[in-house]
């Protein structure tokens, strides 16, 4: 590249950190804005907060891939104990718990275990023989791998992490060549299945967002407010959007939410149309990399975890986003890098730096030749 | 690496894997194009609406009650007027924590607990957006108090505004009723938001109610910026109201409130007419309601005690009180002998009697050979039992409603009573009795079955006194009202006997102090109830059985300007309770110095003005109420 840059900061992964520090910084400035125009209490912690867990993501990517494997397992154990723990701890408590007070962080076992199910089966699939990679034995061990922290997160009652934790280990399940008529099957079973879990497992609120997401009109005071002001929000900010600082939605107070779910329609209607394709594009740029990375992976294990990653900071992406455009409806999922809260964002930099690491290691083992992405 | 066997199933995984991957991305490739697409069409396409929402989020269009019409007297003096005040309201809808507001509200207004029960109760009945009034005329460190915590007490709803004010108070509560809030039933006839803006009121009585649509006006609007917790961050714009339209009566203020608080602790009515217009200068039922605590929402206790006065402050009594007019009605009765050839010089022996067959009819004195006027002067009923038995009533019951006896008027906001002048069909149809000459005696000393109010008194000594058939009204007319079809000869001899009664007759003590200037009239009793013939309900039994005291008459003698009829409830007798009245208030009209200075003599005996005696009862009442004092009877109210 340029022989005039010192090695190791030629090396350093350029192309994702200038995405990541984009958005984030956009976020920042977005914070900025819906303090009303200070940088406490949002901004000036978010770009702290971004400035720590990007280094750690660069702490992560060093990580030697043999490491990474030995400690997949023991550390989906320990956070699945966790889990069980947090459950226990709000069960005395009385009410639900979702997070650990280590002190310095509350820590949400919940948000490691995103990542962690990823490895964890990117792990199973290449210890296991080839031969039986359409086997019925490639079936069942992911699904109680994915089962267990699926239904105690579950339980919190946090339906959107558990979600996102079986749809990154299904994709998962899905790279690693699992039959397609299994993923049709279960697809099929799943959808008569909703009615079911719609009556039986939601809780009332959940299902009333769910009946609000369908009909926001029907109670524009109460559940479907959200999705009412955010679409208000968005819709207003036409294409150019209403000017920094000057969002009436956003400075106001109508929308609810506008530092932590729906920042991007805080972001909307100052930016507009134009802000929002630039995150959108940004975002877009951040997975294809991720992409890349997985497909250029040399090794299973680097290829499916490449993978699952990828689609957990997909899924953050796009689920919050057809929720604060009225696509999807209303579940507590945080917008990456724009969002305030440090729990989410860790778990994307933990992503993020496991991806990092992957490239890292393609990099190495495939010397100077073969696409450099990283 | 490569082991025989595994490699094409290494490689197969490899091509499923990059196969599947393509399709992962091709599907969030996709996602992302719907966002996009749905963004676009979210900001672009359905832009003008969001815009719209977004507006109307931000901006509060709040409405500014019109400042109501004054309403003037005929020389332009405010009767009712609005004064500047701080007020606050509860939006029944937005309160989150009924009693903890009203707590609050307690401790940072100071409000006495009467006021503080009726303000729950009211809240309790309280729906949607209808304001409740909590209180008005706060003081500015109040009113700034409240504004500050205003983010803490949702639904509590301070305002600057103008309020509804009656600079004389009871003197014109039943003239020109009251306003207050709008209920929920007018509101369910007209959804207009004014209806339910915070400070807004309508006409609920008198003039106020009947008037509504010239005085109510064009609301303001102000616009605010406000947050999502209606906190107001700027003022975007005000558009002023457009008050009302002044309405300007016939009353004489001055006269109006002198009539008011000359009746003192009596209860009763007086109505004074302009004998050249039929204009009525003054209107007064007493005692009366204050319309200004009316329009503030009576309390409950006020209004308690309102209502178990027995001299029945909420009742309009000059149109709505009935009572047997007495003696008043000679002059009409006298009139009605002119006209049926009956010659004013005979005179009818007073032997202090008149004997119908076997039955005896009382006279109040013995007054020997009487013609027609003297038997008005001295108040004779031999002489007008003669007359009734020789003509019958019926001939008088048509002269009686020719002078507006009977008769209900086309007048504005005075909700009338109108009364009977009985005749032979009507007793007929009433009773399916025929007529008798007892019935004839009866009715020609203004008793038996006939009954009318202080208005109509008031219309007919107008009438007598102008020879105009003068209709009574509040606004100004220009009309020039029909002769009667008497003979002005006839109209006379009335007038002189009338004249005699003040001069030297039944009201000589209430001759007006005034050089040059007589009055005429003719004092009544009334009998409340039978205590048999001739017995009469004096001062020895309880008030409400006491006679009513009458008095018609109207001045100068020569030129008259000015009539009145006076009815004092129980006021024992027309020359001795309700001719001085009379006397002060006419005298007021020509110098009205010495009406005043006589009268504060006369307020300083019975405890103070109007209001003044009003607050000491209240505070009494209030007391009694809480059991603070020991329960002692009212007052005598006659004093």
């Amino acid at each position: 590249m340029f022989g005039f840059v010192p090695r190791p900061i030629a090396e350093m992964p350029w192309q994702i950190i200038c995405i990541t520090l984009g958005i984030a910084g956009f976020g920042v400035v977005v914070l900025y804005s819906a303090a009303g125009g200070s940088l406490s209490p949002w901004a000036g912690t978010h770009a702290i907060r971004f400035s720590v867990f990007l280094i750690m993501a660069l702490v992560i990517r060093l990580f030697n891939e043999d490491f990474i494997k030995l400690w997949t397992y023991p550390g989906y154990i320990v956070v699945a104990v966790l889990l069980l723990l947090v459950e226990l701890v709000g069960a005395v408590k009385g009410g639900s718990q979702r997070w650990i007070d280590l002190g310095f962080i509350r820590l949400q076992p919940s948000e490691v275990m995103k990542p962690l199910v990823v490895l964890a089966l990117a792990r199973f699939y290449e210890l296991l023989p080839i031969g039986q990679a359409r086997n019925w034995r490639a079936v069942w061990p992911p699904l109680v791998i994915m089962g267990i922290p699926f239904a105690l997160v579950m339980t919190q009652p946090d339906l959107g992490t558990s979600i996102a934790i079986v749809t990154g280990g299904v994709t998962v399940m899905f790279l690693a060549g699992v039959p397609l008529r299994l993923f049709i099957g279960a697809g099929l079973a799943g959808a008569a299945f909703v009615p079911v879990a719609y009556f039986f497992l939601l809780k009332e609120y959940q299902q009333n967002r769910v009946l609000t997401f369908l009909d926001p009109e029907s109670d524009p005071l109460g559940t479907g407010y959200h999705i009412s002001q955010s679409k208000i929000a968005i819709g207003s900010g036409g294409i150019s959007g209403k000017g920094y600082l000057q969002g009436s939605q956003n400075q106001l107070e109508y929308l609810p939410e506008g530092h932590t779910d729906f920042v991007f329609a805080t972001m909307a209607e100052e930016w507009g149309l134009i802000g929002g394709l630039v995150v959108i594009g940004l975002f877009a740029l951040l997975l294809r990399w991720a992409t890349f990375v997985s497909l250029n992976a040399p090794g299973r294990f680097g290829k499916l975890a490449g993978g699952g990653l990828t689609m957990v900071i997909f899924f953050y992406i796009a689920i919050n986003l057809l929720m604060v455009t009225g696509l999807a409806p209303v579940v507590g999922i945080p917008l990456p890098f724009l969002s305030y809260g440090g729990s989410s964002m860790m778990t994307i930099m933990i992503c993020i730096g496991l991806l990092m690491g992957i490239a890292h290691n393609t990099r190495q083992s495939s010397g100077s030749g073969g696409r450099v992405i990283d | 690496m490569k082991r025989p066997g595994k490699l094409i199933t290494r490689s197969s995984l490899n091509v499923t894997f990059n196969r599947r991957t393509a399709l992962i991305g091709g599907a969030q490739g996709l996602v992302g194009a719907i966002l996009a697409t749905r963004m676009a069409y979210i900001s672009v396409v359905e832009n003008e609406r969001y815009k719209m929402l977004s507006e109307s989020n931000r901006v509060n269009l709040t409405l500014i009650p019109p400042r109501r019409g004054w309403i003037i007297d005929r020389h332009g003096k405010p009767l009712a007027n609005n004064k500047a005040d701080f007020r606050v309201d509860l939006i029944p809808q937005r309160v989150k924590d009924v009693d903890a507001t009203i707590e609050q509200l307690r401790d940072i207004l100071q409000m006495p607990p009467d006021k503080v029960e009726d303000l729950r109760t009211a809240m309790k009945d309280a729906r949607g957006l209808q304001p409740v009034p909590v209180a008005s005329g706060l003081t500015y460190e109040d009113f700034a108090t409240l504004s500050v915590r205003l983010p803490d007490l949702p639904g509590v709803a301070p305002q600057r505004g103008f309020s509804r004010q009656y600079p004389t108070g009871a003197a014109v509560g039943h003239l020109l009723g009251y306003v207050g809030i709008v209920n929920a039933e007018e509101y369910e006839k007209n959804r207009n938001p004014l209806l339910i803006t915070p400070g807004f009121k309508i006409g609920k009585d008198g003039l106020e109610q009947y008037f509504e649509p010239q005085l109510q006006g064009k609301p303001g609007a102000r616009k605010v910026e406000v947050t999502a917790r209606g906190k107001i961050v700027r003022e975007l714009g005000v558009q002023e109201d457009i008050p009302g339209k002044p309405l300007k009566l016939t009353i004489d203020g001055g006269l109006q409130e002198f009539v008011a608080r000359r009746m003192g602790r009596e209860s009763g009515a007086a109505v004074v007419i302009d004998c050249q217009t039929g204009g009525i200068l003054a209107f007064s039922s007493m005692p009366c309601f204050d319309p200004n605590s009316f329009s503030d929402g009576i309390g409950r206790l006020e209004y308690a005690m309102m209502s178990q006065d027995e001299r029945v402050p909420l009742l309009n009594k000059a149109t709505r009180g009935l009572y047997p007019p007495g003696s008043t009605l000679k002059p009409m009765a006298a009139i009605a002998a002119l006209q049926n050839g009956v010659d004013p010089d005979e005179t009818v022996n007073c032997p202090g009697g008149y004997r119908l067959g076997n039955r005896f009819y009382q006279c109040l004195g013995r007054h020997g050979p009487v013609n027609m006027t003297r038997a008005i002067e001295k108040s004779c009923n031999t002489y007008f039992y003669a007359q009734a038995h020789r003509l019958g009533y019926d001939k008088i019951a048509m002269v009686a409603r020719e002078l507006g006896l009977g008769e209900e008027f086309d007048l504005a906001g005075a909700n009338q009573r109108y009364g009977t002048i009985p005749d032979s069909e009507w007793k007929l149809r009433k009773y399916k009795q025929a007529w008798t000459a007892s019935d004839s005696l009866n009715a020609v000393i203004g008793q038996g079955y006939v009954i009318v109010n202080p208005l109509q008194l008031a219309v007919m000594t107008a009438r007598i006194a102008s020879g105009r058939k003068l209709y009574p009204h509040f606004i100004p007319n220009g009309k020039l009202a029909p002769t009667l079809p008497y003979s002005p000869e006839h109209l006379a001899i009335a007038q002189l006997g009338m004249a005699q009664v003040v001069s030297q007759g039944t009201a000589a003590r209430s001759k007006l102090p005034l050089e040059g200037i007589t009055m005429a009239g003719k004092t009544g009793t009334a009998q409340v109830r039978g205590f048999g013939s001739g017995s009469r309900g004096g001062a020895g039994v309880p008030w409400k059985y006491r006679d009513h005291g009458l008095f018609i008459g109207f001045a100068p003698v020569e030129q008259p300007l000015y009539a009145t009829a006076v009815v004092i409830e129980h006021g024992l007798g027309g020359s001795r309770a309700a001719a001085p009245v009379a006397k002060d208030f006419m005298t007021y009209m020509f110098d009205p110095q010495k009406a005043m200075d006589s009268l504060l003599a006369l307020e300083a005996g019975w405890g103070g003005n109007i209001s003044e005696r009003m607050a000491s009862e209240f505070a009494a009442f209030r007391a009694r109420s809480e059991g603070r004092a020991p329960q002692t009877p009212p007052d005598e109210p006659t004093g």
